[in-house]
């Protein structure tokens, strides 16, 4: 029985590290580290010798991880970005899942695969929570311009909400736009005409 | 006509210029391509985005090509540099502690003086220096190697170059993790905007004609898409041309200075575009010509014997075979595509495509394609010359 893989998890956001822990836990019996401070990222790493190294690839802090590709002291060893040269596409997979993978030199592929499925998944998921969270943002700020917008119709040509709405409405259905660009169009020209 | 899009990937910098004002100022549509400019968190995604071909063409680091040709970091994607975005333009600054004993041991900060400034640096942190940079394959760190070696402070024994990412630079130096640092601008003027530091040198100073960012590309795709790799070669040529003009300097702050690109006040940025940088907290101003290089001495042209250069120092710090190091780097940068692209233009190229880096002492014409060439000086501050075929 080879020892389980030691993994390092960087990663800042203390919610999002235990998701990928439990992830990977769930994937297989590793021993997982997790580091949040990017101060001294590579000597960090170095120290605890692990076999994989596992950072979004949002991460400003990543650059520092390419130092360890140059690790030539006679202790150091050398960990360098995982590139499969399989016909499954791992690295392409998790890079657009969001997620970066340095691997000790020599490891085999056997042993990294399932990690970087799990880590993949899991990332695909922060993906989407991100999106949606992006998402929902913009529909509330649409939402608040078209009130906005509203409430001048209504000051200005003293009609009720619904026909300020209808105003809206028909005014980007004539201009084939949306009616929250209409709306910010007039919130605009309101606001320069002062 | 329908413009065809390219995605270009950029790193929120002052000379990722020329890519933003080629498609702002309307370059990139006059080649009838459109720029989708995608700014990336750090050079290893960015690097990883182009290998991958998530993007066309990077904003990059000039040594990263050329160190993943010797198979050094990344994924092994061959990348090929078309064009030189812009050469010099970086800053050596030290910590307010250290900036105090330099100056208590008279050191003027005369802020052209590699020798000097080196020589009273290493006096007052003397072994053991640490200084960041933003990247290990970077002009950045060559720069830093070449400097305090020639000044007998080789690395790793007597020097610690440490990889710190330019936003986490502060955080590094309040720490006490490093004591100085190399940066691109305007992370330089940022860092004495807050207090963090004071300037020390240009690069330039260091090497009077560094080739900083390149324009980059997969080998396989620069070879397949000729027809755009043209057209984005002379968009970026003709926005380096405008942006060499110092009537297009105000504007091109404030181009820059947008939240899509930089999100930072244009006025920081000027500094590096104008060559007058302010060095230290009490307003003190140093005017560097030739700081930041977009279009003169045929700043754009991708020397072979840049890349050469590169590749050597490369080999000769992680112990790989010279000649073949050598013989890796010169295929990355692209000379022949650069100067097809520009045929036809009003752009004088030389007609060589490699030359004697650091042998121009003062302004010099040379055999141009058309027109008139004078290349700048290009001086190493130790005055070494490094002569391609003899090495």
């Amino acid at each position: 029985m080879p020892r389980p893989l030691s993994i390092i998890i960087v990663e800042p956001d203390r919610d999002r590290a235990l998701l990928i822990v439990d992830s990977l836990r769930s994937a297989g019996d590793f021993d997982i580290q997790v580091i949040a401070e990017p101060t001294s990222l590579a000597r960090q790493i170095q120290a605890r010798q692990p076999d994989m190294v596992l950072i979004d690839i949002e991460n400003p802090s990543r650059d520092m991880l390419e130092e360890l590709a140059l690790a030539s002291g006679p202790q150091d060893r050398a960990v360098a970005m995982f590139v499969d040269r399989s016909a499954e596409g791992l690295s392409v997979a998790a890079i657009e899942a969001g997620v970066s993978a340095y691997v000790v030199d020599g490891l085999q592929p056997g042993r990294i695969k399932p990690v970087l499925d799990a880590a993949i998944t899991r990332f695909r998921m922060f993906q989407r929570m991100r999106t949606e969270l992006a998402e929902t943002k913009r529909a509330l700020e649409e939402r608040k311009v078209i009130d906005r917008a509203k409430g001048m119709l209504m000051k200005a040509r003293g009609v009720g909400e619904d026909e300020a709405y209808a105003l809206l409405r028909k005014a980007a259905m004539d201009q084939g736009k949306r009616v929250a660009d209409v709306a910010q169009a007039l919130v605009t020209a309101a606001g320069l005409l002062g | 006509m329908n413009a065809t899009t390219l995605s270009v990937g950029f790193i929120p910098l002052v000379d990722a210029a020329p890519l933003i004002i080629a498609q702002e100022m309307g370059f990139a549509a006059e080649e009838g391509i459109s720029l989708d400019l995608r700014r990336a968190p750090s050079w290893s995604s960015l690097r990883d985005m182009l290998s991958y071909g998530k993007v066309e063409a990077a904003h990059m680091l000039s040594p990263v090509p050329v160190a993943t040709a010797l198979g050094l970091g990344g994924a092994g994607a061959p990348l090929s540099a078309v064009s030189v975005l812009s050469v010099n333009g970086n800053v050596i600054g030290v910590s307010q502690a250290l900036a105090d004993r330099l100056r208590g041991a008279g050191h003027r900060f005369a802020f052209d003086d590699a020798r000097a400034a080196g020589l009273a640096l290493i006096a007052a942190a003397g072994r053991g220096l640490r200084i960041g940079v933003p990247f290990p394959f970077s002009m950045h760190a060559e720069l830093v190697y070449y400097w305090l070696s020639a000044l007998g402070l080789p690395a790793p024994q007597s020097v610690v170059v440490r990889t710190v990412p330019p936003p986490l630079m502060g955080d590094a130096i309040r720490a006490g993790e490093i004591d100085a640092f190399c940066v691109g601008e305007p992370w330089g003027s940022q860092a004495v905007e807050d207090g963090m530091g004071e300037l020390l040198l240009p690069g330039s100073a260091i090497w009077a004609f560094a080739p900083e960012k390149v324009l980059a590309m997969r080998a396989d795709w620069a070879e397949a898409e000729d027809m755009l790799r043209g057209r984005l070669i002379r968009a970026v040529w003709r926005a380096g041309r405008w942006l060499a003009d110092p009537s297009s300097r105000s504007l091109a702050a404030e181009i820059l200075a947008r939240p899509g690109y930089l999100d930072l006040p244009s006025d920081i940025l000027d500094r590096s575009l104008s060559g007058r940088l302010v060095v230290s907290g009490r307003g003190e101003e140093r005017s560097v010509p030739g700081f930041l290089t977009f279009h003169r001495s045929a700043a754009s042209f991708p020397w072979r014997s840049q890349a050469e250069w590169i590749g050597l120092q490369l080999a000769a710090r992680t112990g790989l075979d010279r000649a073949a190091a050598k013989a890796a780097a010169a295929r990355v940068f692209r000379s022949d595509l650069h100067r097809a692209a520009l045929s036809g233009l009003t752009a004088s190229l030389p007609t060589a495509a490699s030359r004697i880096e650091g042998g121009v002492s003062q302004p010099t014409a040379v055999p141009a394609e058309a027109g008139r060439l004078i290349l700048d000086r290009d001086r190493f501050f130790d005055g070494r010359i490094f002569d391609p075929d003899a090495a």
